[in-house]
């Protein structure tokens, strides 16, 4: 017995070293079996606080990188979005009669139909919407448009294969036929191109005795519009002693600032009065010119 | 400051630097993997307990385990260091004097030659124990060889410079103190 205690108090340390070497290849070899221990969960802690440190720290050198990355995901995801992708207009197709009389003698002069708005802009002084209907659609120059509430929204200047281009109302030179609904007397509607929400209107005599919210619609003098179509109503009435006229201020039906959809509205006789104005003018320069 | 709280320190840093400096950085070749934390151990007091010394190679190498994920791996190669660690001392220094006068293992205590050999000795120790056990799950004979050397010359490197770079101010130790 005594001997024995000799034996271990003389190679304590190779006892030592031995058991610690076992220890160690014994975690090594049981890694597997050891990881779910509580002791190596308690080291992970402490570990991971260490690594979490060192990643906060990473990270601020590494954002730059990970920015680009994220930034190209982004880019591949927005790709995918449904709303980049216009649905072909198939499913609508114009069909004008060929004898434009119903049964009850009724004349079209007027058709309608839906586009959807794809750009639109409130902030310039030249305001232009642009529409997902081209002349492939049955689209032409100078066809009314109105928001889908029936406001007046413009009329259209541009048209490509599937696209058009409508000068809003919001366009400093966008000049358009109205009327007072209470009274009829017909005036011209305007942008001073400040404030989106309000045009100007002059030329209604002052004999008219109009009060805040009077109706304003379509004119009955225009080759775009069909008369009688809300255009706004009348926000405030400016003073202006000098003239026998009304300047007035016309908040407008359409809220152009949200446009959605919009409803397109040709007129179905546009080239017959056009030609007729035109040959009209004509005629009248004719026969100046023969006159002198 | 104490032996004690330098140790600590030294130790605190030697892992933070393993782990978070020669872990990270790009690996110049699958072979090479710096080592200088079991420099820790070589640093180590003099007069420090046989049974100390290799309670600490235990758990140097276990905190390096920790960060590693490879519990045991580093810890039987510290383990291997420490025990190792007087008996080359002792080769190394000359017999007749009984007491060192210095406290710690350096270059100007021991002298550079026997210095370069006792840390040369130890680094291969630690490397091809190291290596040894990771070639004991995969690998062949030739990788083992190569790696033994090519992370021997890298660590020696690297200690090399840390000797010159950090020259350790070292009180000689007199008598009257």
């Amino acid at each position: 017995m005594r001997n024995i205690f000799l034996f271990i108090r003389r190679f304590f340390t190779v006892i030592v070293f031995l058991a610690l070497q076992a220890l160690a290849l014994w975690f090594l070899f049981n890694y597997n079996r050891f990881h779910r221990a509580k002791g190596l969960g308690v080291a992970n802690e402490v570990t991971g606080w260490f690594n979490s440190r060192y990643n906060t720290a990473e990270d601020f050198f590494r954002m730059k990188e990970e920015n680009r990355l994220l930034l190209k995901m982004n880019d591949s995801l927005m790709n995918l979005m449904s709303s980049n992708f216009i649905k072909g207009d198939t499913s609508v197709e114009v069909i004008t009669d060929s004898i434009p009389y119903d049964t009850l003698g009724n004349f079209r002069h007027y058709a309608w139909r839906p586009a959807q708005v794809m750009y639109n802009t409130v902030s310039s002084e030249k305001n232009y919407v642009q529409i997902n209907r081209g002349f492939n659609q049955g689209v032409k120059d100078n066809m009314g448009v109105f928001s889908s509430d029936g406001g007046l929204v413009g009329q259209v200047v541009n048209v490509s294969a599937n696209y058009s281009q409508v000068m809003s109302l919001l366009h400093v030179q966008n000049k358009v036929n109205v009327m007072v609904k209470k009274t009829t007397s017909s005036g011209t509607i305007s942008w001073d191109g400040k404030d989106p929400r309000y045009l100007n209107l002059g030329s209604i005599p002052k004999s008219d005795s109009l009060v805040k919210g009077d109706t304003i619609l379509t004119g009955n003098y225009s080759l775009s519009f069909p008369p009688g179509h809300l255009v706004g109503t009348v926000a405030e009435i400016v003073p202006d002693p000098t003239t026998n006229f009304y300047v007035l201020r016309i908040k407008t039906a359409a809220n152009f600032q949200n446009l959605q959809h919009v409803m397109l509205v040709e007129n179905l006789q546009y080239e017959d009065q056009d030609k007729l104005l035109n040959e009209t003018k004509k005629i009248i320069e004719d026969a100046k010119k023969i006159k002198r | 400051m104490s032996d004690l709280v330098r140790n600590l320190i030294r130790f605190f840093l030697f892992i933070m630097v393993q782990v978070y400096v020669l872990n990270k950085i790009p690996h110049l070749h699958q072979f090479i993997t710096p080592y200088i934390y079991f420099l820790y151990l070589l640093w180590l007091p003099f007069n420090i307990s046989r049974i100390g010394l290799l309670i600490t190679g235990f758990i140097t190498g276990m905190s390096l385990d920790f960060f590693t994920m490879t519990p045991g791996l580093h810890a039987a190669a510290c383990v291997l260091v420490a025990y190792a660690r007087p008996f080359v001392i002792n080769i190394l220094t000359p017999k007749d004097s009984s007491e060192f006068n210095y406290r710690e293992p350096s270059p100007k205590a021991l002298g550079w030659t026997p210095y370069l050999v006792y840390i040369l000795v130890l680094t291969i120790l630690h490397h091809g124990y190291l290596t040894l056990l990771e070639w004991l799950s995969f690998g062949t004979f030739l990788e083992f060889l190569i790696k033994i050397v090519a992370t021997t010359a890298i660590s020696m490197l690297l200690i090399i410079t840390t000797e010159l770079l950090f020259p350790r101010r070292m009180k000689f130790r007199t008598n009257t103190a």
